[in-house]
């Protein structure tokens, strides 16, 4: 495939060659990186902008799917002036098997940086950070080296391309904590404070960072942008095999044979994914189930595997696209298991705030343990049932990271309800002992 | 606009959320992280209820979990509390918070007063069903006053939103994460916030509580209260203290919506232990030739005080801190003429000038919650976190009207707390202060000056001038041109006015606490000046103790004797009985100066309830009931009259001022008192006598109101033991003492509801053990009681008939040698009782001067410098505080080592040789280690 | 009191100043500060806690509240080398329990502890964003991926080699 096809079909990883480094800024601008900053800097307004990014239908990569142009109409565009709006780009990827913006930020940090100029443009930001998790080290001494080159190039700071558009960029490197993630537990972070989510309304849009209108959008989302800005709406919406537009970071890890991230044309079958890109589950596996967006979506399972991974298809069938990246449940792991390992994840980096995330998911995941360890009793899974019922219906706790944990809870309980009840019946965990066995 | 509730409808208020609706109209809906002052934030999913989009899924039952604390009332909308979804919810947000709560019920603090046992009850939680290991803290010593006991902890997170959020405290904060979060400090240590003591009743478990009561444990149940009002100063926060075998165990807030609302400071909640010191006079004490004391009856006492009396040439000495009827009686008892307030001869003309300004401004003299609207606020020389605390909390959220203001432009709520303060972050209403020395409210103000009391006035004078437009003023008669920081009140004056400009509603705050009649006045002129603009302006005046504002109006105009001159009368021969009400004269003037004027009189008198300096030069010494133990009258800043019953009858004989008084009177058959028998006829006759106190017969209702026909009780409807409780005496269990002199029972007999508020005994209603069943005596949730308003305002302002006065300030310059002596208040020590109370007697620090570095160097002292002042007998500690004004002094007010210093006087400071500093005293976080 | 507090170093002081340049109050920077002094002293100490504090004129207690906050702030004294074993869902599946087993029998430490030499400490962490190379860790600053037990061994230099 030449470049320009790549960059025409694959957007997002058309400069990725994880064996070298990324490109620096001139090659990046070697390969069209920038277009799309001179496209609008100072020949579009940012009205045009958003039109253009509300008519491509993007949809935020970051997990909840929702349309970025309509999260950036709510923005009030009268209100201007210096340090009074921001952008954020959430680059705190934690989700439990979520692995592609790693790969964004590693493999081309100026597509990211380029998305977050036209971005903050569109809203009218004159700050925006970049907030990325502790770990991500690389990722950050290469989005600072970026940064500094585009300050150098005149594509940051005052008066960018002779527009007058003033945008100045800061990375924020996080200390821990998942809960960061969540956009307004993430701005509580970056004031400096403990990272608790903040009831909404008022949305971020209006009231967010020091109160000031504020747009957080997921690092893939953002690298979206350029593409739609430069091609145009219309070729965003073509790229996309189903309703939903564009393309996807996919991935799958587990006992696959190939786990690995994927950029495709959003609404490629599961099938093709699991079986086309990451070859199929490793010898001596089967399938029996899958998380198709990181840890906190339902389980899908083996009539699920030809539906398309958008975002209508993956809700209808009764979980959520997420982030994208698959994680594949096989037969020689213990349902009960997999489902303890992400409950006890998420009890243990609730923030604390409410109540039924703070108690509920530590008292789910110690009777799954008790369960795991064979000292399951009769009414466990009536009790399990109850927490799913109380901290899984979004609305019941302050924030989304509860539901979401008990997503994989309560789908597993709907799947795999045999494997729990063999828990209790057995005393003892079948795959612990078939492990033993072997 | 109505909305739907079970089915039900009921009208509803659209500035209010759901939860305050509910509550509002009886339904039992629990809730923990709520609070009415707070807000919501939706911490503890606690309040959960189903709301339905339409009709047809009201029907169907088809409904989503809201919460109601979260939840805006809307016109129409539909509601279920009683639905199983909403139930078993709201039940298991019990059952997850009892997981880790240690079940210590019978040993702890809370127990029958806890809002987390209410709320169990009534979702009926029951069984526990979690099989794993509860997480378990360690404990911090938080200081004498407040106890610490963290595994109780439910984390509704409303410690710290109290603490920080509307107090302003810093060293309380929310730690660690998830099911593992920590309140407390960053290491053991006293808590700073003077309003600490306030956790105890905000937290709605035993995790605060009130230490005192922890080490002399009486449960809620068990504890006699009556309405009363706090004696620390002069505020008035109405109170509930409570009482068990003859002790005083603790003090409750009393909600008054215009007062204290939900809170009081520490110096309230704590000080007024001292009524079980050990050094309270039980029996009256005559001195012998050999100077001991020998106890004699009561009778007896009171032939003696009447013979004394009936020889002749009687002063009397009152008391700002005793009732206005004590103080009346004792001035009918020696005549207008020679009877001396009992203020200090230097605050004698300020607390008069306060009046005086009250008057004449046609500024609003207003209430705590009316200060709360003000949206912008001047502090001229006044201290109030130390002088008047309660105004400091009040101004803490006056700022926040910016916030208000904000919200209201993206339409929040005034309860949407969080969402609030994130919107807002540190903007605020413009607060000035202009102070001596640093405040604890710097922090949050707009601009804080540090400036010579004189300049403060003058500082006050030019905004003044500067709101009036008026640049004529020729400054140059105070010398202004000479001093280099001229230019910069002027500038900074200037910029206050500026900062004024899009106010609508000025409180400016000023009091005697500077010592300077001219600061007051130029805080009446700013306001006088504001409203000449066409706007709102409000004068608030601190005085000093509970009743001073009382004192002032009972001898307003007639040239009452001050202190000094009462002394010169003693000296001329003319005193030969003095009687001293409830006033330690040592506290008031230098200790040779008292013991000229005691030791000049034949024979003295003194009425109190403490063993102090005073009462131990008298020949005669009476003991009195306290606030706490007896009926009267007090007049707060804001001139409101307010009525404190007895908590419990006296014991001994100990008797209230007004009876050892009236009997005096009846003795001596005087006339005016012939057909008085009751507590009621002396405030009646007082109303009567003096025009000014007209109105404090209808402070309270008087001794025959009774409540549907019965009394209100002082105990509990589970009171228990009474027969019990002196079992070591005696089985049989004594009638209950009769209340002749108030509608309130020393029992549990009566009716606790629909009572006026200032008969408000104590709060209980069904279901609602603790102090969160207020809002059943509430006429709205958060808002006045269903009784009304408690107290009458007396202040009748003259709307300007006399002009302002406007003093002449000289220009601040000190000499080389010298500097100008200014007033420190503290809120632990300033006032004599409640320094004795214990818990606060720990927190109580030596008195000393406090001078800015540069200063010390130019005088040659050293941080730690034993100081003489002029000729002020005693030696103070010399501290060095980078927060003092250039050229100022600061000297601890309040206490007996200063109370011959005469604030805002030009001195020189002496080392003293040889000085060895008063032993260490707790401070702030040094003391480690120690679990109380 | 202040003399208690060790002043930090010019260095933290100026990594601190730069991060408060563009920060509307002093105390937004309070994370950023924490790590600062953390990349320099391996943890913040109480005394470190309180000089921060008061550098970003914030009460030393509303700074615990942040520091504790965070699982990569580290209140207690870690070793040379922090391990951070990704033990959520793709590791685990991938064995990443075994991987803590052979650093509890190699080097004598579980999660939250340091070896006696103070060499490592062995802490779990969220999902590292790298699950197609499952199991993995990092090892101070550098991400080892597709780790078995004897090869992580080998680079720890312990001897975890018995019971494969
Ligand atoms: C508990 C939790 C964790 C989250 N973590 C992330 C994350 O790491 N990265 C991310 O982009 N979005 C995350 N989100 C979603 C964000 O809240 C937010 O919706 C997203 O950043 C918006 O960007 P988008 O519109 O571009 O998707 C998380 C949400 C929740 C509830
Ligand atoms: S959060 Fe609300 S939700 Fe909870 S009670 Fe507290 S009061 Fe309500
Ligand atoms: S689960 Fe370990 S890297 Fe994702």
């Amino acid at each position: 495939m030449n470049a320009l096809d790549r960059a025409l079909t694959h957007p997002l990883t058309r400069n990725v060659t994880p064996e070298r480094r990324p490109f620096d800024l001139a090659a990046y601008e070697a390969g069209g990186g920038y277009g799309g900053l001179h496209t609008a800097i100072g020949k579009l307004t940012p009205a045009e902008c958003l039109q253009i990014v509300k008519d491509s239908n993007l949809r935020g990569r970051g997990g909840a799917g929702f349309p970025t142009g309509l999260k950036w109409s709510f923005v009030p565009m009268e209100d201007g002036g210096p340090g009074h709006k921001y952008l954020i780009c959430n680059a705190d990827e934690m989700e439990p098997g979520t692995f592609k913006d790693r790969l964004l930020l590693e493999c081309d940090p100026h597509q990211l940086i380029e998305g977050m100029i036209l971005a903050a443009y569109t809203i009218g930001a004159d700050v925006a950070y970049v907030f990325i998790r502790a770990e991500y080290l690389l990722a950050e001494r290469l989005l600072r080296e970026a940064i500094r080159d585009c300050y150098g190039k005149g594509y940051l700071g005052r008066n960018i391309l002779g527009s007058g558009y003033n945008l100045d960029m800061h990375v924020h490197s996080s200390a821990g904590r998942y809960i960061c993630g969540e956009e307004t537990a993430l701005i509580s972070s970056l004031e400096g404070k403990r990272a608790n989510p903040r009831a909404k309304p008022p949305f971020p849009q209006v009231s967010g960072l020091w109160g000031r209108p504020t747009i957080v959008n997921n690092v893939e989302t953002l690298c979206n942008v350029p593409h739609i800005i430069e091609r145009g709406a219309q070729w965003f919406n073509d790229l996309g095999l189903t309703e939903d537009a564009g393309t996807k970071m996919y991935g799958v890890s587990g006992r696959v044979k190939n786990p690995g991230c994927w950029e495709l044309p959003i609404g490629t079958p599961i099938r093709e994914i699991l079986e086309g890109c990451a070859g199929g589950m490793e010898d001596g596996y089967a399938f029996r189930g899958l998380l198709p967006g990181g840890g906190s979506t339902d389980f899908l399972v083996a009539e699920h595997l030809d539906l398309a991974m958008d975002y209508g298809t993956i809700g209808k069938a009764g979980s959520r696209m997420g982030t994208g990246t698959m994680i594949v449940l096989d037969d020689r792991t213990c349902p009960v298991a997999f489902v303890q390992n992400l409950v006890a994840f998420f009890a243990r980096e609730s923030c604390g705030f409410c109540t039924p995330c703070r108690e509920g998911l530590p008292w789910s995941a110690q009777l799954l343990a008790e369960l795991e360890a064979g000292r399951g009793q009769a009414g466990d899974l009536d009790t399990l049932a109850m927490h799913v019922d109380f901290i899984g219906t979004p609305g019941n706790t302050h924030c989304a990271l509860a539901p979401g944990a008990m997503e994989p809870l309560a789908s597993g309980l709907k799947y795999f309800r045999e494997d729990f009840q063999r828990h209790i019946d057995g005393r003892a965990c079948p795959y612990c002992e078939r492990e033993a066995a072997a | 606009m109505n909305i739907r509730i079970d089915g039900v409808e009921y009208p509803a208020t659209k500035d209010r959320n759901l939860l305050e609706t509910c509550l509002g109209l009886g339904l039992n809906l629990p809730y923990f992280c709520w609070h009415p002052a707070m807000g919501s934030v939706g911490a503890c999913r606690q309040c959960a209820v189903l709301q339905y989009p339409d009709e047809e899924a009201e029907q169907a039952g088809r409904g989503k979990l809201v919460m109601a604390c979260m939840t805006p009332v809307s016109d129409g909308a539909r509601f279920s509390l009683e639905t199983a979804q909403a139930r078993r919810f709201r039940q298991g947000i019990i059952e997850s918070l009892m997981i880790n709560h240690p079940h210590d019920c019978p040993v702890c603090a809370e127990g029958g007063e806890c809002h987390l046992q209410d709320m169990t009850v009534m979702v009926g939680h029951r069984d526990r069903r979690y099989r794993g290991r509860k997480r378990t803290f360690r404990n911090q010593y938080l200081g004498p006053l407040v106890h610490h006991e963290m595994n109780r902890c439910i984390t509704c997170y409303r410690c710290t939103r109290f603490y920080r959020d509307y107090a302003g405290g810093t060293d309380l904060a929310a730690q660690g994460c998830h099911d593992h979060i920590f309140f407390g400090r960053h290491e053991d240590g006293v808590l700073e916030s003077e309003f600490a003591g306030n956790l105890v009743e905000v937290c709605p478990t035993g995790v605060f509580t009130d230490k005192h009561l922890v080490h002399d444990y009486t449960r809620k149940w068990d504890l006699q209260s009556a309405p009363s009002v706090c004696a620390g100063c002069a505020v008035g926060c109405n109170t509930l203290p409570g009482e068990r075998y003859g002790r005083l165990k603790r003090v409750h807030n009393r909600f008054n919506a215009e007062i204290n609302g939900y809170f009081l400071c520490d110096r309230g909640r704590f000080g007024a232990t001292w009524v079980n010191d050990e050094r309270r006079l039980d029996y009256p004490g005559l001195r012998g030739e050999d100077g001991r004391y020998n106890a004699i009856d009561h009778h007896g006492a009171l032939q003696r005080i009447v013979s004394s009396v009936e020889r002749g040439a009687v002063a009397a000495v009152g008391s700002p801190r005793a009732s206005v009827e004590a103080n009346f009686l004792l001035r009918l008892l020696a005549g207008p003429a020679r009877f001396c307030p009992g203020f200090s001869a230097v605050e004698q003309p300020l607390v008069g000038e306060a009046l005086a300004l009250l008057r004449a401004s046609r500024a609003t003299v207003p209430d705590i919650a009316t200060m709360e609207t003000a949206d912008a606020i001047l502090v001229l020389g006044e201290d109030v976190s130390n002088t008047a605390p309660r105004i400091a909390l009040a101004l803490r959220q006056g700022v926040r009207n910016r916030a208000y203001a904000m919200a209201a432009g993206l339409k929040l709520q005034d309860w949407q707390d969080a969402a609030i303060r994130n919107l807002a972050q540190d903007q605020r209403c413009p607060l000035f202060i202009a102070a001596t020395a640093a405040t604890r409210l710097d922090p949050v103000a707009a601009r804080s000056l540090r400036l010579a009391t004189p300049e403060i006035a003058r500082l006050g004078l030019r905004v003044a001038d500067a709101l009036a437009g008026d640049n004529s003023n020729d400054y140059s008669h105070d010398n202004s041109h000479d001093n280099p920081d001229d230019h910069s009140v002027h500038r900074e004056a200037a910029a206050i006015a500026d900062g004024l400009r899009d106010a609508k509603r000025l409180l400016v705050v000023s009091g005697t606490g500077s010592g300077d009649i001219a600061v007051m006045q130029a805080a009446a002129r700013v306001a006088e000046a504001f409203r000449d603009t066409g706007r709102e302006a409000m004068l608030s005046l601190v005085v000093p103790e509970a009743n001073s504002l009382g004192q002032a109006l009972l001898c307003e105009g007639n040239g009452s004797p001050d202190l000094d001159a009462l002394a010169a009368s003693a000296e001329a021969g003319e005193i030969d009985t003095l009687l001293v009400l409830e006033n330690d004269l040592y506290r008031r003037a230098a200790t040779d100066q008292v013991d000229r004027l005691l030791a000049n009189c034949q024979r003295v008198i003194a009425l109190d309830q403490l063993d102090n300096p005073t009462t131990s030069a008298s020949h005669l010494a009476v003991p009195a009931a306290s606030v706490i133990e007896s009926e009267g009258t007090l007049v707060s800043l804001e001139g409101r009259a307010q009525r404190c019953f007895p908590v419990f009858p006296p014991h001994a004989e100990r008797h209230p001022a007004w009876v050892w008084l009236l009997a005096t009177l009846k003795e001596l058959g005087r006339e005016a008192v012939s057909d008085w028998h009751h507590f009621d006829d002396v405030t009646r006759g007082c109303a009567a006598a003096i025009p000014a106190l007209a109105g404090i017969a209808a402070a309270a209702p008087d001794h025959r109101f009774r409540n549907h026909g019965v009394r209100v009780p002082r105990q509990p409807p589970r009171y228990s033991g009474r027969t019990a409780m002196r079992a070591n005496v005696s089985v049989h269990e004594p009638k209950q003492p009769e209340d002749e002199e108030s509608p309130l029972a020393f029992s549990m007999e009566g009716l606790n509801r629909d009572q006026p508020a200032a008969l408000l005994s104590y709060v209980w209603a069904p279901g609602w053990n603790s102090n969160q069943g207020l809002h059943r005596f509430q006429a709205d949730v958060g808002g006045p009681l269903k009784g009304g308003p408690a107290g009458i305002r007396l202040l009748r302002a003259n709307g300007g008939a006399t002009p302002l006065p406007r003093h002449a300030t000289a220009a601040f310059a000190v000499e080389a040698d010298e500097v100008l002596l200014v007033p420190r208040y503290r809120i632990f020590g300033s006032e004599a009782l409640s320094a004795i109370s214990p818990g606060i007697r720990e927190l109580v620090r030596p008195a000393c001067i406090e001078l800015c570095a540069a200063d010390a160097e130019r005088l040659g002292l050293a941080d730690g410098d034993g100081v003489q002042v002029g000729d002020n007998a005693a030696a103070l500690p010399l501290r060095i505080d980078d927060a003092m004004a250039p050229g100022c002094a600061g000297y601890t007010a309040g206490y007996r080592e200063t109370a011959g210093l005469a604030p805002n006087t030009r001195q020189r400071l002496r080392r003293v040789a040889h000085f060895s500093p008063p032993g260490p005293t707790v401070i702030g976080s040094d003391r480690g280690g120690r679990h109380g | 009191m202040s003399e208690l507090i060790p002043a930090l170093s010019a260095d933290e002081l100026a990594a601190i100043d730069a991060e408060i340049a563009h920060a509307p109050y002093r105390d937004a920077v309070a994370v950023d500060a924490l790590k600062i002094v953390q990349r320099h002293r391996g943890w913040v100490s109480d005394e470190s806690l309180k000089a921060i504090a008061r550098h970003l004129t914030m009460s030393a207690d509303e700074l615990e509240g942040v520091a504790t906050f965070y699982n990569l702030i580290y209140r207690h004294p870690v070793g040379e080398k922090v391990i951070l074993l990704c033990n959520s869902v793709s590791c685990w599946i991938k064995g990443c329990e075994t991987l803590r087993a052979r650093c509890r029998e190699g080097l004598g430490i579980d999660y939250g502890q340091t070896t006696a030499d103070k060499r490592y400490t062995l802490l779990p962490v969220t999902c590292l964003g790298a699950c197609d190379k499952a199991p993995v860790l990092m090892l101070g600053d550098v991400l080892l991926e597709n780790v078995n037990p004897a090869g992580l061994m080998a680079t720890l230099g312990a001897s975890g080699e018995e019971g494969t």
